[in-house]
């Protein structure tokens, strides 16, 4: 099981999420923005939290236009799995990888706490290690989580069963209390909060690991 | 040639932040302020001479990278 790390100037989660992949038992490499390729045998893509760009023009816009951005996005149409934490959730909905915005939050401040989640589908690869409706502590620590979408875009999130995390306690305003959300194949997740943040003992809680071994377990049977 | 973008959020899209700077007009005494919406302007310094080519090339920007049309609409005036 191999998975690529993406770095953008100004990503700061980067080598958390590559830990958190190594300690599942995967093998990780690191690429760079500039990269235009994935290295060869990438299972899985993780895409990192942070301020890339700066958080310049909007949230993700700039590095979703960078050359790695082309081979994620080629990654996930040939039906490979993707996963955005906070700022890579941002990245990829800039992407149109998945569907919906991130806004400023609703009361308009950074928010860094540990928060509450519930495991909204255990239809995926990344949440296939919880119970449906199980309560788990994960920190969240962004500006502009405010997940924000059409009408129809949130009922098929519904109807699919495409909600993979809801917050027990909305903190930022988003619609449906959404905290992640999956791609129509299920294979591209996208959450504001940061699992990679919960996946050691001394992390505080271990909440996050399914995320992480899910995958990796998943791979393994493949 | 000049290019002048206003992004603006949809209508319909709440916006938190024009809603912050209404209360904030209000508690400064300015009464009467129903609304506030707040968006961006970009300006483009363009190399191009033909007013309906950089028009169509700064929609493309828009659609491609300047607005998320998932929840921003824009306008460009060539100048």
């Amino acid at each position: 099981m191999k998975a690529a790390v993406v770095t953008f100037p100004g990503s700061n989660c980067d080598r958390d999420l590559a830990v958190a992949f190594e300690k599942a038992g995967a093998e990780v490499v690191r690429v760079w923005h500039k990269d235009s390729e994935l290295p060869a045998g990438v299972d899985v893509v993780g895409v990192p939290g942070g301020f890339s760009f700066g958080d310049y023009l909007r949230c993700g816009a700039i590095a979703a236009q960078s050359p790695i951005a082309a081979a994620v996005k080629a990654h996930a149409d040939r039906g490979g799995y993707v996963i955005g934490i906070c700022n890579g959730f941002q990245v990829l909905t800039e992407m149109h990888l998945l569907p919906g915005a991130l806004m400023r939050n609703a009361g308009l401040k950074f928010i860094c706490k540990p928060v509450q989640l519930i495991v909204g589908t255990t239809d995926s690869a990344f949440t296939a290690g919880y119970a449906k409706g199980q309560a788990i502590t994960v920190p969240v620590a962004h500006h502009d989580g405010n997940y924000t979408a059409d009408a129809e875009t949130i009922a098929r999130l519904k109807g699919e069963d495409r909600i993979a995390f809801r917050y027990g306690a909305n903190p930022n305003g988003s619609m449906e209390d959404i905290a992640g959300i999956l791609s129509d194949n299920r294979r591209v997740l996208g959450m504001m909060p940061h699992p990679e943040r919960v996946v050691d003992a001394e992390h505080g809680g271990t909440d996050g690991a399914a995320v992480f071994a899910g995958l990796i377990g998943k791979m393994a049977l493949a | 040639m000049k290019a002048r973008v206003t992004v603006m959020l949809k209508t319909g899209v709440l916006d938190v932040q024009g809603e912050a700077v209404r209360r904030a007009l209000g508690t400064l005494g300015f009464e009467g302020v129903e609304a506030v919406r707040q968006g961006k302007v970009i300006e483009l310094d363009l190399a191009a001479t033909d007013r309906a080519a950089a028009e169509a090339e700064v929609k493309a920007m828009c659609e491609k990278l300047l607005a998320n049309t998932v929840i921003e609409k824009y306008s460009v005036e060539i100048a």
